[in-house]
């Protein structure tokens, strides 16, 4: 028995040993095409993972159905990081260490600066072994100016981008707005971006009330809401994400604040239960996508395919951009005939593919920063398709074309010798 | 002056919720000695336990299930599980409460899920009570006014002038005299602990709905309470009043008061500019740190009066 016992772990051994081994050949020749994606899957911030995970995996389905990239099927392989960088770091290690050739993070702009950092090390130390950095949601601008890398993507538009979107909504009967931001570098940042380009496209426009609070820390926002009305302000602008967004908005409609919250996140999941019916009309959304485009387009097959996520999910679908990058991925390793990042991250650059909503999208060549068309969603009464079961949902306001975003960069990058 | 009328209503408001939520940990921290880090998740059940039995059979029942129910956990918890800890002494304690909050929190996802919850003010309280300048003062905030003051006044006499509450209070100072006249001071505890948790549940029932009910509220909550709990004192239910107040007004006027170090000395004649030593910090607006503040005071608080306002215990 005991003999039996040593016999199978041997094997296993063995076993192990044999398929560690080839691990690099399969990875690089056959079978899928791993993605190590990296963001938090446990702690309060859980909800944003998972989320992203399940329709990740809706959007696979399709896109590996549709043939994957030349001829292999895509799978992403998670990672939780906890919000922490360190983590994130690990994942990278692992990524690397399984020879993946790409590594896909959406939440934190901070971790997105140590992934960037990470991959371009690991790149210059492994010339055989590169990885490429899909970031598909750090938005803080710096990502694509100073420290932008020549092996890192981003797939959504970046915070200056964002503010711009938002000043260009902004109706002409709104001249005094109020400006309330997290106190860290996105927050920061929305903060003094919106400001330049209010002084930029709407100089009639007065700054009334210029805020920042700790990230996390405020429970009780009514005091806010009380000074924001003492200000006369008619908007109020703010990149709040997580509680600080769903408890500034909710305090404001308890108090009755009558006014247009212009946001970035409140289109993200848990936004419209925070917000309710009382928000009907009054809070906006800048964002890549919503369900209801598709319908005001005629978009007849994306709505469909939407529809069917829905009717499979206790949420909606707003990861739209999502597979505009698995698009973007499959048309580069197809048009590149490869798997190998060097391959592909040369055909990503400059390509320009056609979304799930019609429009012509791009890809940088100079920042590696995504120019697609960008929308500002308001949460409104009769449409088609409510989010989260409130009986509202979003409807296109304002649309704000890729020739308009094109912002300069200040990006100087570092190609690899060919 | 609208302004300043207006957050001393909102200051009442918040303070009264944090005095709800931290009422029942005050109790359960002087009484045993337990630190509880599980007792804001016992604020998120109670906002659960509020929604799921709302959805059923409606707000007001909800208002006296979900409490019953998260003393019942209490009691359950401190009969099978602390009870055994406790004779490994407090650390252990403590590290038990840690383990459970993390425990209930997942607890929560797996049962409710990531995304918050539409529970909602009921409609007859959905409404502005009056107008204060233009802002509307919401029913719900003078039912949470109303709620808390009619628990601090019930707590007060419960402990004041009845049989179990000098029990209490009695065990709180000397348990084995207690024990040796033959009162169950085992079971005091019991009483004590579900008692701080129907406390806790009953501030998740009512700042649920005025709050947003999602998986990460115990943990935003949980140490805001701490602080109120060790800076009003141990041992003083009293202590806990006026420090929850006093944070929620702190808080809340930090917000609207505009003012820096250097408009401070700006006042004294002193000039900062950007060549002044720490010009980043004396520049710094209040309501930038205004959400700081509570911990400010809290490691003064332990420098100058370790006890706390009105403090009759050690921390």
């Amino acid at each position: 028995m005991l003999q039996l016992k040593r016999l199978i772990a041997l094997l296993l051994v063995v076993v192990i040993a044999l398929w560690t081994g080839t691990g690099t050949v399969t990875a690089q020749q056959g079978g899928t095409i791993k993605i190590m994606y990296t963001d938090p899957l446990s702690g309060p911030f859980a909800q944003v993972g998972d989320q992203n995970l399940q329709q990740f995996k809706y959007i696979l389905d399709y896109i590996n159905g549709r043939g994957g990239a030349v001829g292999r099927k895509f799978e992403i392989v998670s990672f939780d990081n906890k919000s922490q960088p360190s983590e994130a770091l690990l994942a990278l290690k692992a990524a690397t260490d399984q020879n993946m050739p790409i590594i896909m993070q959406c939440s934190g702009s901070n971790i997105a600066a140590a992934l960037i950092e990470g991959v371009d090390k690991h790149n210059e130390r492994n010339p055989n072994n590169r990885i490429v950095y899909v970031n598909c949601g750090a938005v803080a601008t710096e990502l694509t100016n100073e420290k932008c890398s020549y092996w890192h993507f981003r797939m959504d538009a970046h915070v200056g981008m964002k503010a711009e979107t938002m000043v260009r909504a902004l109706p002409k009967e709104v001249t005094k707005v109020y400006l309330l931001n997290q106190d860290y570098l996105f927050g920061q940042s929305v903060q003094r971006d919106v400001k330049t380009f209010l002084g930029k496209l709407r100089p009639d426009v007065k700054v009334v009330g210029d805020e920042l609070i700790p990230l996390g820390k405020v429970k009780d926002f009514s005091p806010y809401v009380t000074k924001i009305k003492a200000s006369g302000a008619q908007a109020l602008l703010t990149g709040n994400w997580g509680p600080d967004m769903t408890l500034l908005i909710k305090s404001g409609m308890d108090s009755g604040l009558d006014m247009r919250y212009y946001t970035m996140y409140a289109h993200l999941g848990g936004g419209a239960t925070a917000i309710g019916p009382a928000g009907n009309g009054k809070v906006r959304s800048v964002m890549a996508f919503h369900e209801n485009i598709a319908v005001e387009t005629g978009k007849t097959d994306t709505e469909g395919w939407t529809r069917q996520f829905r009717s499979q999910h206790d949420f909606d679908f707003y990861a739209g951009g999502f597979r505009t990058i698995f698009e973007f991925l499959q048309a580069a390793m197809n048009k590149a005939g490869s798997t190998d990042p060097i391959k592909f991250a040369a055909a990503l650059e400059g390509l320009t593919i056609t979304d799930m909503l019609g429009h012509q999208v791009t890809m940088r060549k100079a920042d590696h920063q995504i120019l697609s068309e960008y929308f500002v969603g308001v949460f409104t009464k009769g449409v088609k398709y409510d989010s989260e079961k409130t009986g509202l949902g979003w409807k296109t306001e304002a649309t704000v074309l890729p020739k308009d975003l094109d912002q300069p960069n200040t990006c100087n990058m570092k190609r690899p010798a060919a | 002056m609208e302004v300043l009328l207006v957050s001393l209503l909102n200051g009442l408001v918040y303070g009264m919720l944090l005095f709800m939520l931290a009422s029942g940990l005050t109790l359960i921290f002087s009484m045993m000695g337990v630190l509880n880090f599980a007792h804001a998740s016992m604020y998120m059940l109670g906002a659960y336990f509020a929604y799921s039995v709302s959805r059923v059979i409606g707000f007001w029942p909800a208002l006296v299930i979900a409490p019953i129910l998260c003393g019942v956990l209490g009691a359950l918890v401190e009969m099978y599980a602390l009870r055994r800890v406790h004779l490994n002494g407090h650390i252990a304690e403590l590290l038990f409460t840690v383990g459970l909050a993390f425990i209930i929190e997942k607890g929560v996802q797996m049962a409710w899920g990531l995304l918050p919850v539409p529970y909602r003010v009921p409609p007859v309280l959905d409404r502005a009570l009056f107008h204060v300048y233009g802002s509307n003062f919401h029913a719900y905030r003078g039912f949470m006014l109303l709620i808390s003051i009619l628990m601090f006044v019930a707590i007060w006499l419960l402990l004041t002038r009845t049989r179990i509450g000098l029990v209490i209070q009695a065990a709180l100072t000397h348990p084995e005299m207690v024990g040796a006249l033959g009162h169950n001071v085992p079971r005091v505890f019991t009483i004590v602990f579900a008692g701080g948790s129907v406390l806790a549940g009953l501030a998740g029932v009512i700042g649920g709905n005025y709050l947003v009910t999602e998986p990460s509220m115990a943990a935003t909550m949980g140490p805001i309470v701490f602080v109120v709990v060790v800076f009003g004192g141990l041992g003083s239910l009293a202590g806990c009043f006026l420090a929850s107040l006093i944070m929620g007004l702190v808080q809340t006027y930090a917000v609207v008061l505009d003012v820096s170090f250097a408009d401070l000395l700006a006042r004294l004649g002193l000039k900062v500019t950007s060549a002044t030593p720490l010009a980043e910090v004396l520049t710094m607006p209040l309501p930038r740190v205004g959400a700081l503040l509570p911990y400010l005071m809290l490691i003064l608080v332990l420098l100058i009066k370790p006890r706390g306002l009105m403090g009759t215990r050690d921390t």
